[in-house]
This record gives C-alpha cells, structure tokens and sequence, in this order.
C-alpha cells in the first residue's frame, strides 16, 4: 500500500493496492524481524515539516546494487567455505585431513596437490566471474543521475541516491531505482516505459503522475507511505505511479521522480536470482556410478582391515622380530586402531574416485560448448549473430531430447505479419498490392448492392482498426516522414494509391505485431494512424482530413480475455466502443445473427494458416459512459481484489457489441521449418506445438510443417468436442479421453521395445489437439480420485502420439504441460523452444530451452539460444549427438580406468600383510590422472565424430541410438566396470606370476616392490592409453599428438624421476627403477603380453561388433574433408 | 517492409543491471572463423577395425607369439635350478638344533651342514640365493623404516635421521647406522658350499661377493659417509640392535665392501615384492679351466646360523641358479605367451569363419533388395 500525504494541501491521498497477503510471505520467507513495520514513510525531498515531532529520518538501504558475492577480504573463506560444500570437493577434503592426520600409507600430497589444483582453478574462475560482477555493479553503482536537490540540478552517482531523493530521468535512460513518478514533460502526465530487461515484455506501458500534486517540485512537502519492499514483480508490475529500477524510460522527455526503493531493495534486486540449477542426466548418471564405486571403495576397505586383524591374529604375524612396532602404535587403542587402519585403507584405496574427473568434466563442458558458438552454420548474416550458449552444464542434453516443445508464433513461424485480407459485414476484401482497385478494396464476393452502407461499414471498421490497439508512433521520426510523405506523394506513386503512405518510414511500436499489421493495413486502405498527443488520437482518412478522437479508456489485452478495446470520443462527440479479438472471445459479446456471416470467413481463414481477430463496435449512451467510467475507475482504485473487480467491469462494458469485420494476418513459417521438424520426428522426438493461437491457425501451421500428415489420424479434445453431446462437459471428458487411450495406446501395437521410438510406416499415426480450456480440466479435474487418472490417461495418449498440438495455451500452462511431460515416468529430456516473453516460463522449466529469435532480452533466460529454427537441427542432431557421445565415453572411460588403476593395489594387499603399502610410488599416484591418462581422453571427449557430422545430420535416426541415456545405461556401465576389473587382474597377476622368481636380469639380480609396481604402473598406462586410441574413431593431428605424447611423457618422466637423487626426498624409492626394468627383457615381454591380453578382448568385440554397424566403412579410409 | 517498425533491439537493456554477466561465450557479432579447429573439420584419420584388418594381425600375433612362447618356455627349462630348504623345522633336518636353540643373546654362532648331490652340472655363472618365505619385506611399517639420506651418506641424516625409521632410530642417546626396521634385520646367516671330491675331500667352491646389487644402488644410491676411516665416520652411532657388527665391520675380507655400500646390504635393503622371495647372495663364476661351474656330484653347504624365522613360521632356502637372458627360470613367461599366441590363432579362426559366413549372408540379403 502507498498512501502519499502531502502537507501543503492536506487534501488527498492515493492508495495503491497493498499485495498484503504477499507482503505477509515475504515477512515469513526472508525471516525479517517483526519489529520492522510494514509500512515506510518517505519524506520527498527530505523535507520533513513536522518540526515538532520527534523526527527521526528512517534508515533505509542505500542504491548500491550488489551482485558480486565476495569482496577482496572474504573472497577466499567464503569461496572456500563454498567450494568444499560440494559434496565431491568435501570428500576429497576430508580424505586429505584424514591423509595429514592419520599415519596413511600415501603423503598427504598425492591428494593434496590434485585438490588444491581443482580448488585453485575453480577459484580463479569464480574470481573472475566476480570480477565481471563487480565491474558491471560498478557501471550501475557509479552510473550519473540527476537529483534535484532544493530545486537544483545536481549531478549524483547512482549508488548515492537515498530514498526521498527527487530523481530526473531523461528519455531512453533507466531508471536508477524504483521511483515514484511526480512530474512528466508530457503534456497529459504520463511517461511511457519498456520493462524489457525486468520481464521482457518489450510494450510500451504508460504510468501515470501522482495526481494533483504540486507542479513546483521545490516546495513540495509531503510524505509517501508505501510497503515494505518486496519481491513481487509478476503479479502486476508496479502500480501505475511506481517506475521500476532497470526499466527504460521512452517517448517522455523527462520525469522526476521520487526514490521509494534503493539499492538491494528495488524490485529488480529482490527479483534477481540465479536461474536454478538444470542438472543434467549424465550428471545423474555420475552421481549414482560414484555411488557405487564409493561402496565399492568402502566394501575394498572394509574386507582389507577385517581380513588384516584375521591375519594378525595368527601368532607372529602381527609383529615379528624383524617388524617391532614404535612405542606409539602399542599404544594406541585396539579399536581406535581398527578405525584408523579402516581411514588408511580408505585413503590408499580414494584414487578409484578421481577429483581429475570433475575437473576434466568441467573442463570438456566448458571447452565443448565453444564448437557450438563458433559453428558458422549457425551463423545468421541478417542479423550478424550466431549461436549463443548460456550454460555448459547441458551440452550433452541436447543429445538427449525426446520431446521438444516449440511455440509457434515466431519460432515455427516468422513473427513477421502481414495483412493479407479482411472481412466486413461478410464480404471479403483482398488487398492486390498496386494493381488494387476501388480504393484499394477489391470485392472477391457478395454482391455489390447496397453500396452506400457498404462504404460507411467500411469506414468505420478502417476506423475501429486505426483506433483500438496500443500502438505508438515513433515520435523522433515523424517530421521526418511528413517530408517524405509529401515527397512521396508529389512522386511516382501518384498513379497508385494517393492517399497511401510510404510505409517503410513510418515507425510504429507495440506489444504484439499482429497490432502493427492490422494499423498498417488500415494505412494502406487510407486510414492512417497519425499518433496519441495528450489522450488524443489522430487519423488521417481518406479525404486527408485529420480526425481527432479522445482516447478515454483502453481496456487492456491479456492472454486470458483474449480481446482488447478502447472506448474514444469523436470530434463530434460521439462515444464509441471499438473491441477487436480473438472470435471465441469476441463472438458470445455480439449480436448472434451477425456471427454466422462472418464465422464462415473466420474458419476458413485460420484454415489457410492466418491468424485472424475480429473487430466489433459498440455505440455509448453518455449514460452507459458515465457508468463504465465510474467503474473502471473504482476498479482501479479498488485496493483489493483490483484485477477481478477490472475483469468484472470490462466484461460488464464489453457486451451487446456490434460486429463489423475480421482480418486475416499471415504469418509465414521459418525456413526450413518443415524439414526441421520433419528430422526432429525422425530423429524420434515428439513435437509438441504450444501455442496461444487457435484452434485452426495452429493447426494449420502444423499441417504446414508436416508435424500432422494427411494420413494422420487427429484426436481432437477441445471445448467444441467437449460440447458436442449434451452431456456435462466432464463426462464427455471422461468418455473421450477413454476413447482416444483405447485407439491411441490399447490398440496400437507396442513400439517402445527396442528403446528406438521410430515410427514404421505401418503404423497409424496419431495426432493430438487439445487446448487451454480442456487441458485445465484435465490438468486440475474436480474429482480428486479422476484426477491421476485423467493425466495419466492424457499423458499416455500424448505419448503414443506423433505430435501433439496444444492451442490457446496460457504462458503457465506451457510450463505446466512442460513440467508434467518431465515428471513423467522415465523422466523424459524435454527441450523448448520459443523467442516470446510467454515462452519464458516454458523455457526455464525444460531441461534445455533454446530461443529462437534474434536479440531478444529474454534470451538470457535460455540455455542456447539460435537465430533459427532451422539450426535446431544441427544443434540436436549433430552437436547434441557428439557431446553426449563424448562426455558419456569420458565418463565410463574415467571409472574404467580408475578402477584398473586401483584394483592391483587392492590386490597387493593380499601380499603385504594387508599392511596398506601402496603398490604404486607416490608421484605415479598422483601424476596417472593429471598427468598420464588426462589428456587422451580430454581430447578425446573434445574431438571425437564417432559418426561425421554429414552423416548426423543427414540420417536423423541416428539421434535415436543415443535416446534414454543409452551409453550409461547400467549395462555399459558393468561392462567398463567388467572391464576395468579385468584389465586390474590381468595386471597385477600377470606380474605376480613374473615375480614369482624375481631374478629377472640376466645378470642374476633381484627386483623389488617398486619394480613390481612400476613394471604394474606402465602395463596400466599403456593399456588404458591404447584402450582409449582403439575407441577413438576420428584421429585428428591433435589426437595423435596427445595420445603418444602421454605415452613418451610417461616414459620420460619415469626416466627423470628415476634418473636423479631428489634431494630434501627421505627416500628414494625409484631410484633407477624404470631403467633397470627396461635393461630386463622379461619385463619387456610381460608388459607387451599384458597389454597385448587387456586389449585382445577389445578388439574382439569391436570386430564382433561392428558387423551389425551399418555405418562401417571398409577398411582405412582417410576423412573426406581437406 | 516491417524492419522499422518492431524495435525490440533497442530495449535490449543497456545498462540492465548487474544481472547479465557473461557465460560461455557472450554475444558476438563477428561471423565465426571458418578454421577446420573450430568448425570440428580437423583433417582426421578415421580408422574402422573390421574383421579384414584385425584377422590377419590375430594370426600375425600368434604367429609371433607361439615361437617366443616356446623359445621362452625352452629357455626357462634348460635354467638349472637347485633349491633346498635348510629352515630345520623337521627333527631329523641338519639344522633343527640351531633353529631351536636360537637365542639373541648368544655370543657363540650355530653352525649346521647340509648335504647335497646335483644330479647335473652347472654351466656358466651360477648364481646363490638364500630365499626366505613368509617374511613381509613389504609390509608398509617396514618398507618405509630406512632413511635414504643417511644410506646416501648424508652427515646430517647420520645422526638425525628420519622418524620412519622408529622404534630402530636410536639406541639411548646414539643414533642406529644404518637405521631402520629393513636394516636392523639384516639377513646374517652365512653360507659355504663346499663340492666334495670323489675321494671325499671338501673343496671350497668360491663364492663372489661383487655384482651382486645394482650397479646404481653400489655407485649412486648407498654412499658411506665422509671421513678419514669407516670406523671414524660412523663414530656416534651405534649399530643396529641384532647386529653382531657394526655396519663397517660387515666384511672383514674386502675393505671396500664395509659400510653403506656393502653389497650383501644393498641387496638386502631392496625390499622383495612379495612374502616369498630370493635375494642374491654370491655369484660363483664361470671355471675357466674345467667345463662346468659345479659338476655334478655331492655338496656341503655350510650354514652359520644366525638368522630366526621359526617364530614367524618363515623358511629359509638356498638356491643355486644358472641365468639366462630372461632371468632366472620361470616357465611362466613361456606359458603365457604359449596361450595367448594360440588364443589369438584360434579367434583368428573362429572370426574367419564368421567372417566368411557374415559375408555370404549380408551379400545373400543385400541382392533381394
């Protein structure tokens, strides 16, 4: 609530609608103490008179904006402090800390040093994120505003403003935060304003002065009560005084305002949140293979420390002459001993989960997702942008997808309107560019009697079309073009049609184009929108004389009412009613004998893919007038309940119209918009089609874009179905959605078998039509018990159906459709599309949401955004495919070799009296996931084409062979798994059978431990290195030279840390180690014989396998390209 | 047509807060560079491993493999091998008085005798080993009980050496040289081998005491700390506690072989692999004048017996070797190539048949179509 009391004239005061119930909420959700009032009281221009109360100038938060997280001195605890809740991160924290703690077999460095790494990266980039964040807080904070301080202009850096503060805002600024709007230099006291970087909407709203206030600013003494800040910015945005920080000030020279919110407490800071956290499936995946590997690292621990305290039971084993224990050991305590040796085996055993993974996970991520912003083909030359990826973390969803749900206006089709036809009184007109005739009409049918009353129908629907929207005219340009007019008019064009307007050069702003289209259509019929000076709208007819209407009311569109109107005066002081809309919504509210001429034209046309609204009029009485204006006034002032109370007027004002005509708008569909969706369905993914358009528009832009073929057969649910019997609509509901479940799914045979949703030729397809009206039945049926039934019913429909074509959706119901099909058994990857700002909510509740048109605002809200629908297909199936192919092998490939990696040291423990000696020296621990095996598989996950992207692109069923996560299904899993274990056996027996007799020199001498492990180690390396170059398919120079050069780096390596006495080192375990395995020729062929028996069933299966491939190209074939 | 009139890049907020920051990739304006890196069109190799490529390298293995397998297998068995186990655990075995009444305190050594009979000469060098089982050189409480610096001749870690090496750091106030649980437990048993003549006269067969440890372990690895003399060098510290000797008394024979760097004591320090293993302990070379090393024929083998395993139910063993190029004998190098040469032939053909098989059917489906 926000009461203003001004003290000069004590004579008013402004309530604005309290949202108490939610001020309520906020009280509870952000647990501010109660002591806070609800209210604040602001002191305009601090000028406070009441001298003898006690006066005490409120505290309230000052315009900094602060986004960044840390400042210099708490970036280290708290990034740290936040770090390590990560649950991977904590983990390897605590291994560390037990590692310094307790008497550990490895140096607290073999896991130090990879955490430190990771930790360090990781810091670096949230730094320097944060940096970016401060430096743009900076560019808001020290942003210069103009405050009028006593009357004066002074210059103030925004994060200076306090509240109270009289701020002045020129046009095509934003707001530094949220104000009270005072004073505008419009004539009519209002300012127009975009909210397009708050909600993306990017109308213009008018906001209005606070009235009767004093029009010198300087001796203006009064004080604003208003509620506490809080966050709710979608419910209405802001009452109509209230102009909100980041919003842009358009079409006013200047306002002043006053400071009610500052700072963090602005609407825009309240409302900024991070966009919640997408988790990827693959990510899901991880999560439960570390599950288990994690009990397989506890289950490895726990039999070691059993099995050792078995064996140390035996007499003389525990602690044999050769072996004394130190004082310290004696003494500890059995149990604690038991726990302590429990932690040693946990930590030998830790490297099995590697930090690397997360790193290079991370790593592949972020690297990957440049390939998609630095495609060409994805590069649009209108608009001299490409792709754009806001979030790494999904990259591999895009291979994921199953269902996609697009909007269609602007994302199937163009957004691009044009006016194609109208139809008034049931005749239709057909505008035929230059050749037209008649002024400009051409009668294609009805007779051509009754000419007279025909013109002055016409007339006034050119009028009602000129009137009732909420265009404005661009302002900056219109002298310009009055120029250009008479220009035009004195020029060629005079054979044409003289009285038309250029059109390029007239610029028009509104919320939606189709309203554009349908004002420059009346244009080029003669009637020309001039612009809105004062509440007074301006035509130019065709006789080129300048009618003057008062605009009085614009009963706004929304979503729901689907219709618009305004009611204006004319020059001869007639008060008319113009209502144009949707013709569901227009139809019930006129004369029921005037429907049927027009409904003809009206279905035929959305048959032919346009969209079409109808136009109506209503003529008011001055006492029908009297009356709508009293109650709309009420209604706005009303402090509760204002937007029923609105609803309620308007549809109280809206009824026994007269209808005039309907137009016809086309909208054509994206390039390539058929083949596109066409791949899409091949590629076996459902395409839903959500949209706000009707019935037949959308339908027909399906039939357009081949989502519904002629063979299709269409299961319709909506309101007209629903009202065909005469039975209650929910028990047609209940018998319909029966009879589509039972043609839809009973009957259909089962395809689902192989995981593969192609659909065969043999099939019937299906289609499925539903809109707002019925989904909500479903959705929120009245019968609790019905309810499960009736989504389930649906959902499984929708399922088997081939596209599903959802109309007259509301934004919510979008993301309610979206949310649903997510939640659905086997959760599903659902993907949206749409460049609008109703897709916004369908986008952010998808796993991925793509937006589809240029520069729009919103598409930050996206995860990817594309300048066309048609790159979708790349997107998905050629980049989608790649990255889940990548990280899913780098993933499996990453537990593989980490499970081989520790295996034999698990083993080793059998031999050393469970003791917990490593089998590995210390710098092969920590080095063989940084440094020996990193590289390969970052490449790999980087560069693979497992199939070319020709290929991918070309035979879009080859997206199906990656759907339901197949490449980390637990089946595969086992099998690296299976494979790892294997590989681990192989080399620690192998080498066990070899050491049998370790005199392996030919010169009689002996090797040791660490030659076991090294001989160990290298057969490890080898293999999992060329177990990887067997599963790389596209070797680019790159691959090779990581590959190999991990190979020579670990030989170099091994002969430089072998090679020198290190120094401040205790010991010197390899000293000469690898040298003198290589100086063996027994180590040689073991190593080549386990690498050799690792590998052979590799090879085995590929061969096997392959077969059956039928992408195999015989043979080494050298890549086409270059 | 419509270019003018729809202004939604305008809105695009400048200045909109601190709440766009840059991710990925923020926006670009620039057409993307058209680099075979960034457009993924690396010029790449893009090999398929089909049965046609992989047959031939099956049987080329296993053709390879199953010659070495053999050579291997032969190799190791023409490796003379002699083991015995002199622990004397049984009543009846030489050693069993000295097994038992071993004692720490003992001033007097036990001796015992073995005898022998090598059923056939050994050629070339032969090599000694004493093998011990059921000793765990590679328990981690012992692997880590040594101090490198010290072993490496570090004055300061001669008298300081490391933790690790506890409860064998110090004695008192002196420090243990050499330190540590691997060399406190030292393997002191010593061992002559005498060939008795026909007529029955014992003949020393001589044992070397050099080339016994890694020629970097020698030269490199174990230095004796500086000082005019060994026993001047090593003043301060004391000997291990089951040492008879301090560490510069190891071989009275050869004043170059005391200290750090005695060989017997480098062996030793390199820890054994596993449970069961064989250290070097002499090398009886190579008789120029007679054919072979050690005819056939009986032996003594003459055990000072100095070192206890019965209390951790150990074994000690003595082994005479011939070497070949690949070691000491172990058929198992021989074996293992054996098998996977001939697994690697055996799928050779079995994927030939599949192959073949493969071939005709797809060829048979592909023409009805």
């Amino acid at each position: 609530m926000i009461r203003v009391r001004n003290f000069n004239n004590d004579k008013f005061s402004i309530y604005w609608p309290a949202l108490a119930a939610a001020n309520l909420n906020w009280f509870c959700d952000l647990g501010v103490d109660e002591r806070r009032v609800d209210n604040r009281t602001i002191y305009i221009g601090h000028q406070s008179s009441l001298v003898n109360e006690d006066f005490i100038p409120p505290k309230f938060c000052d315009n900094r904006i602060v986004s960044s997280k840390y400042t210099v001195w708490n970036f280290l605890p708290k990034n740290l402090f936040e770090q390590f809740r990560r649950i991977a991160n904590f983990y390897f924290l605590i291994i560390f800390l037990v590692q310094v703690i307790v008497d550990t077999p490895t140096s607290p460095v073999t896991s130090g040093l990879p955490l430190f790494f990771v930790i360090t990266v990781t810091a670096i980039k949230q730094g320097y994120e944060d940096w970016l964040r401060h430096k743009a807080d900076r560019e808001v904070n020290k942003y210069q505003v103009t405050v009028l301080e006593n009357g004066q202009e002074t210059p103030k850096e925004s994060e200076n403003i306090k509240v109270g503060d009289i701020v002045q805002v020129k046009e095509n600024e934003t707001f530094p935060c949220d104000l009270i709007l005072l004073q505008s230099t419009r004539d009519d006291d209002t300012c127009f304003v975009t909210t397009a970087s708050l909600d993306g909407e990017s109308n213009h709203k008018t906001h209005y002065t606070v009235p009767d206030i004093e029009r010198d600013l300087k001796s203006l003494n009064a004080t604003i009560e208003c509620e506490q800040p809080q966050p709710d910015l979608y419910k209405s945005l802001g009452p109509e005084n209230l102009l909100l920080k980041g919003a842009t000030l358009k079409n006013t020279q200047k306002i002043c305002g006053v400071a009610v919110y500052t700072g963090m407490e602005t609407k825009m800071a309240l409302n900024y949140q991070g966009k919640s956290q997408k988790r990827s499936a693959v990510e899901k995946s991880i999560n439960a293979f570390l599950l288990v590997y994690l009990c397989i690292l506890l289950s490895k621990a726990l039999v070691c420390t059993t099995l050792k305290y078995v064996w140390q039971s035996k007499p003389g084993q525990d602690e044999p002459w050769y072996n004394k224990k130190t004082q310290k050991e004696k003494d500890t305590n059995l149990y604690l001993k038991m726990f302590t040796d429990f932690l040693s085996f946990m930590v030998l055993f830790n490297f099995i989960i590697p930090v690397s993974m997360y790193v290079t996970v991370e790593m592949q991520k972020f690297l990957g997702s440049f390939f998609i912003t630095w495609d060409k083909d994805f590069f649009d030359p209108e608009i001299q942008e490409g792709a754009l990826v806001n979030t790494s973390d999904l990259n591999e969803e895009l291979g994921q997808v199953e269902y996609v749900f697009t909007d269609k206006t602007g994302t199937l089709t163009q957004n691009n309107m044009e006016f194609i036809e109208c139809c008034i009184d049931g005749f239709q007109y057909k505008h035929r560019g230059a050749s037209s005739e008649l002024d400009g009409f051409c009668v294609t049918d009805g007779p051509v009697n009754k000419l007279q009353q025909k013109a002055g129908r016409e007339e006034l629907f050119l009028r009602a079309l000129c009137l009732c929207h909420t265009v404005q005219v661009k302002e900056s340009t219109e002298q310009d073009q009055r120029e250009d007019n008479l220009d035009q008019v004195d020029g060629l064009r005079i054979d044409e049609n003289v009285l038309q307007p250029p059109q390029k050069e007239r610029g028009f702003i509104a919320s939606s184009p189709d309203e554009i289209a349908l004002v420059k259509g009346a244009m080029r019929y003669g009637f020309t929108f001039l612009g809105l000076e004062s509440k007074t709208m301006k035509i130019l007819n065709r006789n080129k004389d300048v009618e003057m209407y008062d605009l009085l009311h614009v009963l706004n569109f929304d979503p729901v009412r689907r219709r618009m109107s305004v009611i204006v005066r004319s020059g001869s002081g007639e008060m008319l009613l113009f209502c144009k809309g949707a013709d569901s919504s227009i139809f019930p509210r006129v004369r029921q004998e005037e429907v049927e001429r027009i409904r003809l034209h009206v279905e035929r046309n959305a048959t032919e893919g346009y969209r079409t609204l109808c136009v109506a009029y209503k003529r008011l009485s001055e006492e029908e007038y009297a009356q709508a204006d009293a109650g709309l006034r009420e209604a706005r002032l009303a402090l509760q309940d204002r937007e029923e109370k609105l609803l309620a007027v308007y549809n109280q004002v809206e009824t026994g119209m007269s209808l005039i005509g309907a137009t016809a708008v086309e909208d054509r569909l994206q390039e390539e918009a058929a083949e596109t969706m066409e791949a899409l369905q091949r590629a076996g993914m459902k395409v839903w089609v959500l949209t706000g358009d009707k019935m037949e528009t959308a339908k027909s832009t399906c039939y357009a874009c081949g989502l519904f073929q002629r063979k299709t057969e269409l299961l319709e649910l909506t309101v007209r179905t629903l009202e065909d019997g005469e039975r209650k609509r929910e028990e047609r509901l209940h018998e319909l959605l029966g009879e589509y479940h039972k043609r839809a799914v009973q009957d259909a045979p089962p395809v689902k078998a192989g995981g593969t949703r192609v659909c065969f030729a043999s099939n019937q397809d299906y289609g499925f039509i539903i809109d707002g009206a019925s989904l909500s039945m479903v959705l929120n049926s009245s019968s609790e018990s019905n309810m499960r039934s009736y989504k389930d019913l649906f959902l499984q429909i929708c399922q088997n159906c081939t596209a599903v074509l959802c109309c007259r959706m509301a934004p919510l119901q979008k993301a309610q459709i979206v949310k649903m099909v997510k939640s659905s058994k086997g959760s599903p990857i659902t993907l949206s599309i749409g460049d609008g700002a109703n897709d916004v909510s369908m986008i952010l509740e998808a796993h991925v949401g793509i937006k589809g048109k240029e520069g729009r605002q919103a598409v930050r809200n996206s995860d990817y955004a594309i300048p066309k629908l048609k790159h979708l297909k790349k997107l998905l199936l050629a980049h989608g495919h790649l990255y889940y192919h990548r990280i899913a092998h780098l993933v499996q490939y990453f537990f593989y070799k980490n499970l081989c990696f520790i295996l034999p040291q698990f083993l080793y423990q059998f031999f050393c009296g469970y003791s917990q000696q490593p089998l590995y020296d210390a710098a092969y621990l920590t080095m063989y996931n940084i440094c020996f095996t990193s590289m390969p598989i970052l490449a790999y996950s980087l560069l693979e084409q497992r199939i070319s992207i020709e290929d991918l692109i070309e035979d879009a069923a080859l997206y199906s062979e990656n759907a339901k996560n197949a490449m980390l299904r637990w089946g595969l899993f086992l099998y690296w798994t299976g494979l790892g274990a294997f590989h681990g056996l192989v080399f620690f027996f192998g080498v066990r059978f070899l050491f049998s007799n370790p005199a392996l020199q030919d010169n009689g001498q002996v090797f040791g431990n660490w030659s076991y492990g090294t001989i160990v180690f290298t057969v490890l390396v080898f293999t999992v290195t060329l177990k990887l170059a067997l599963d790389t398919r596209h070797w680019t120079w790159i691959n090779h030279f990581v590959i190999w050069g991990s190979l020579a780096f670990y030989v170099f390596f091994s002969f430089f840390w072998g090679g020198i006495i290190w120094p401040f080192m205790k010991q010197q375990r390899l000293y000469f180690v690898f040298a003198n395995m290589l100086s063996s020729v027994s180590a040689w062929l073991v190593i080549i014989l386990l690498i050799l028996l690792s590998l052979l069933p590799e090879i085995l299966l590929v061969v096997l396998r392959n077969p059956r491939d039928p992408h195999i190209v015989p043979l080494l074939v050298p890549d086409k390209h270059d | 047509m419509m270019a003018s009139s729809y202004n939604a890049k305008d809105e695009d907020g400048h200045h909109s807060g601190s709440v766009s920051h840059g991710g990925a990739g923020t926006a670009k304006s620039k057409k993307p560079d058209n680099t075979a890196f960034k457009q993924q069109r690396l010029p790449a190799w893009q090999p398929i491993l089909t049965a046609g490529t992989v047959l031939p390298a099956f049987f080329v293995i296993g053709l390879i493999f199953i010659p070495i397998g053999i050579g291997l297998y032969v190799t190791s068995n023409n490796i003379k091998e002699f083991e015995i186990d002199y622990t004397g655990v049984n009543v009846d075995s030489p050693c069993y008085t000295c097994a038992n009444n071993f004692s720490w305190n003992s001033t007097t050594s036990c001796s015992c005798t073995v005898n022998f009979t090598l059923e056939q000469p050994f050629e070339n060098n032969v090599y000694m080993y004493y093998g011990l089982s059921n000793f765990y050189q590679n328990h981690r409480r012992y692997v880590k009980s040594r101090d490198d610096r010290q072993l490496n001749g570090d004055a300061t870690a001669l008298k300081d050496p490391s933790n690790d090496c506890e409860p064998y750091r110090k004695i008192g106030v002196e420090t243990i040289a050499p330190c540590g649980a691997i060399a406190n437990s030292l393997f002191n048993d010593s061992l002559e081998l005498y060939y008795v003549e026909p007529s029955g006269a014992l003949n020393a067969v001589p044992l070397a005491k050099k080339g016994i440890a890694w020629w970097t372990d020698r030269n490199v690895k174990f230095r004796n700390p500086a000082g005019v003399d060994l026993p001047t060098a090593f003043k301060g510290t004391a000997k291990p506690v089951n040492w008879r000797k301090p560490v510069y008394e190891l071989d009275p024979s050869d004043p170059d072989n005391n200290g750090f760097i005695n060989e017997d004591f480098i062996v030793w320090m390199r820890t054994a692999a596993l449970p069961t293993f064989r250290k070097l302990y002499r090398i009886i070379h190579k008789n120029q004048s007679s054919t072979s090393t050690l005819p056939s024929g009986r032996y003594v083998l003459n055990i000072t017996y100095n070192y206890p395993v019965l209390s951790f139910d150990g074994r000690k063993r003595m082994i005479l070797s011939t070497i070949s190029w690949m070691g000491g004998k172990n058929p198992f190098l021989g074996i293992a190539y054996i098998t996977v040469g001939s697994i690697c032939f055996f799928l050779g053909v079995v994927l030939l048949i599949i192959h073949h098989k493969y071939d005709t059917r797809s060829n048979s489906a592909d023409i009805p179509n």
